[in-house]
């Protein structure tokens, strides 16, 4: 006797939606409006208070949207998802939600170029300090945590180095101190790897990526857990403790495994307003609806590109968790059974020079700042995704000035290797291109 | 707030409002294995209407002390002693599943407590699956899979949460895996199953009653619900279309208006 609740790729087309709430429309509808209709003045304040669930200003829900929330949410095994306008949006609500002025997190180091700086430059103006911590250095998470720590913050594979955080470890760890884990899990999507099922408490998405997959909408997701008591450490008073801004609600009694997201969306959709458009959750949806597809193909180009860029002359060094002399290829088998992602660190012999010339000269691989799409994309990241780190925090994110971030799409793996060799070529003489 | 009761403590919702004994009290009982969490889509609007509201933990689920009462007839007992201890004389029931039946009992044993009942997915008896029970009292999660599986109708399934954002059968299911399987989960369905009073009980019923229930519900099918309610003096039955055996968060709207309408007519706040 099994339960026949519905699995993931069905669950990818079908989540949070039914087409008989909705005319019988077969496709989401793109509900796009400001504001919804009150049945009478009882009505208005029974949402306003709380009291009842429904819409009531696109900035803090939309139906739309809400179909994306809950798809989320049921792929990645949550009891609730908040969609944001962007990834950084999703992160900046969630630490704003969990920390007040005076609070600390301990940060893995190595993470896209913009939270970095979030964590380094912007969260410290509000008050929030962060400690980064190398994200294959364990115990260092644990030695990290102060008495005024909220938090720990990283990502499963880091960008751009890709090396991993052991998430089972160090969520007990974080779990002993009484704080939660939260996972930026865009690099790997829930058809990789499930963030909750592996100790962490919310899981946060930049959907832009591959979740959306066609480079055509930002977009970003906070996914709860719904396993962390706030009740059980006294860490968190502004979600046990009566919020005057709800008449002495405490969300922690009153909501519950989703009390994260109702404070989150409550208060902060409110004071902050990240939402996002109905259009863009919708060209979110579409890509969704192919997550398996994609990302097996994602998965299998990139197998095929580290095994090419291995054996290539100009390649110094590849980084990529299925190596097995890479030093997280046993980790990466537990914990990344069905692939361990699209994205490829590579160095180039020649180092920067030679990283230049080899980005100007491919034609295919598209260089710009994202990841995720379907179609190859290269950068520089020293020049430009974390090109705002001094030397210090490069370092510490072990990022060199030769490594290429290589996303690898899913066209066709001959063509990719095609355009590379172009790029190689050209980046042996780095000196005649950059004079051309 | 938190409480004691026969010397043990127990936690309940009051709505996120200060409990006042001034104020017409309505107990809300959850079902199997499940917390106050339940209630919200309901406690909230009631306590901020006139009414005080405790969304009880059942002893062993959620926050209150254990051990899990190990059958419906000392549970309906234990929610009268709920409703003496914070010193009322009388309370309406509102139960869901389980919470029912303990309503059944408690109203059958104390009829001067109670003002009314109002009952989401109530049958005068809950048969266990002899596998699901097995898997519940042995503390195997996938007992809360299949309870979830079953107990969720269309909405549960594909999606639709009142509340924008919420999963349905992820929250329910970590309602009951947050607390224990085994010690509250087990225990309740196997009380379930040995319960046989349910019709008696209801048959010494004199307070007002509503039975709401849900079309797709697979664990308390809709003949089973009329029923009960056949049984019960002064009793009615409203039925909400494409919804399974949540119906309190299913179709927390629908269910909220026809608790409002019932309540506010047997028990009226001033």
């Amino acid at each position: 006797m099994d339960p026949k609740t519905y699995k993931f790729d069905t669950l990818s087309l079908h989540a949070g939606y039914m087409p008989s709430k909705n005319a019988g429309s077969r496709q989401v509808p793109i509900y796009q409006t400001t504001s919804y209709m009150f049945d009478d003045v009882d009505h208005a304040a029974a949402l306003f208070n709380l009291e009842r669930g429904g819409h009531i200003y696109s900035r803090i829900s939309n139906p739309t949207v809400q179909v994306l929330e809950e798809r989320v949410a049921a792929l990645e095994g949550g009891t609730a998802a908040l969609a944001t306008a962007s990834g950084m949006s999703a992160i900046f609500l969630t630490i704003m939600t969990l920390c007040n002025a005076g609070d600390h997190v301990v940060v893995s180091s190595q993470l896209y170029g913009g939270t970095v700086n979030l964590f380094r430059l912007t969260l410290p103006k509000f008050g929030i300090n962060a400690t980064f911590v190398k994200p294959r250095d364990t115990e260092g998470f644990k030695n990290a945590i102060q008495e005024n720590t909220k938090c720990i913050y990283g990502e499963l594979v880091g960008n751009p180095g890709n090396e991993l955080m052991n998430l089972p470890e160090i969520s007990k760890m974080a779990h002993d101190a009484g704080i939660p884990v939260v996972i930026d899990s865009t690099y790997q999507t829930p058809y990789l790897f499930k963030p909750l099922e592996n100790g962490a408490d919310f899981v946060v998405h930049s959907l832009t990526k591959w979740m959306a997959g066609h480079g055509s909408s930002m977009a970003g997701i906070l996914v709860e857990g719904g396993k962390f008591d706030f009740l059980k450490t006294d860490k968190f008073p502004t979600m046990t403790e009566p919020y005057e801004g709800y008449h002495g609600l405490s969300f922690a009694e009153e909501f519950g495994p989703v009390a994260f997201t109702m404070k989150a969306r409550a208060e902060g959709m409110r004071d902050m307003g990240p939402c996002l458009s109905p259009q863009n959750a919708w060209n979110v949806l579409q890509g969704i609806e192919t997550l398996s597809v994609r990302m097996e193909k994602h998965c299998s180009n990139a197998l095929k590109m580290v095994e090419y860029l291995s054996n290539h002359e100009s390649v110094a060094w590849v980084s990529h968790a299925s190596l097995k002399d890479n030093p997280d290829y046993e980790l990466a088998k537990k914990l990344l059974p069905k692939g361990t992602g699209s994205m490829i660190a590579f160095g180039i012999k020649g180092g920067k020079e030679a990283g230049a010339a080899f980005i100007d000269n491919v034609k295919l691989a598209s260089h710009l700042a994202n990841v995720g799409d379907t179609r190859t994309l290269v950068i520089h990241p020293a020049s430009a995704t974390h090109s705002q780190m001094d030397e210090a925090t490069l370092k510490l994110a072990n990022m060199s000035h030769d490594m290429i971030r290589l996303s690898v799409g899913i066209e066709d793996i001959e063509d990719i290797i095609n355009d590379f060799e172009d790029g190689f070529r050209a980046a042996k003489k780095p000196k005649l291109v950059a004079n051309k | 707030m938190k409480f004691k009761v026969n010397n043990k403590e127990v936690f309940a919702s009051t709505g996120g409002r200060p409990f006042d004994e001034k104020k017409p009290l309505i107990v809300f009982i959850h079902g199997s294995g499940l917390s106050h969490i339940t209630w919200v889509l309901q406690t909230r609007y009631f306590a901020f209407h006139g009414y005080s509201v405790l969304a009880i933990d059942l002893p062993g689920h959620g926050y209150s002390e254990g051990p899990a009462i190990e059958s419906i007839e000392e549970q309906g007992k234990w929610i009268a002693d709920v409703i003496d201890s914070v010193k009322i004389k009388e309370a309406s029931l509102v139960g869901h599943s389980q919470g029912c039946l303990i309503a059944l009992e408690c109203a059958s044993q104390f009829p001067d407590k109670i003002k009314s009942i109002g009952l989401m997915g109530g049958a005068g008896a809950i048969p266990m699956n002899p596998e699901l029970l097995d898997l519940a009292e042995k503390g195997d999660p996938k007992a809360v899979d299949l309870m979830m599986d079953w107990a969720h109708g269309p909405a549960g399934h594909f999606g639709g949460h009142p509340v924008p954002g919420l999963h349905h059968i992820n929250l329910g299911g970590s309602i009951v895996i947050n607390g224990s399987v085994k010690n509250a989960l087990g225990v309740d369905f196997r009380a379930c199953d040995n319960y046989k009073n349910g019709f008696e009980a209801a048959k010494k019923i004199k307070c007002p009653a509503i039975n709401i229930l849900g079309d797709r519900d697979r664990m308390c099918p809709i003949e089973e619900g009329k029923k009960l309610a056949d049984n019960i003096e002064n009793s009615e039955v409203a039925i909400i279309e494409n919804c399974g055996h949540m119906i309190l968060l299913e179709e927390a709207g629908q269910s909220l208006e026809l608790l409002k309408k019932f309540i506010r007519k047997n028990h009226p706040a001033e």
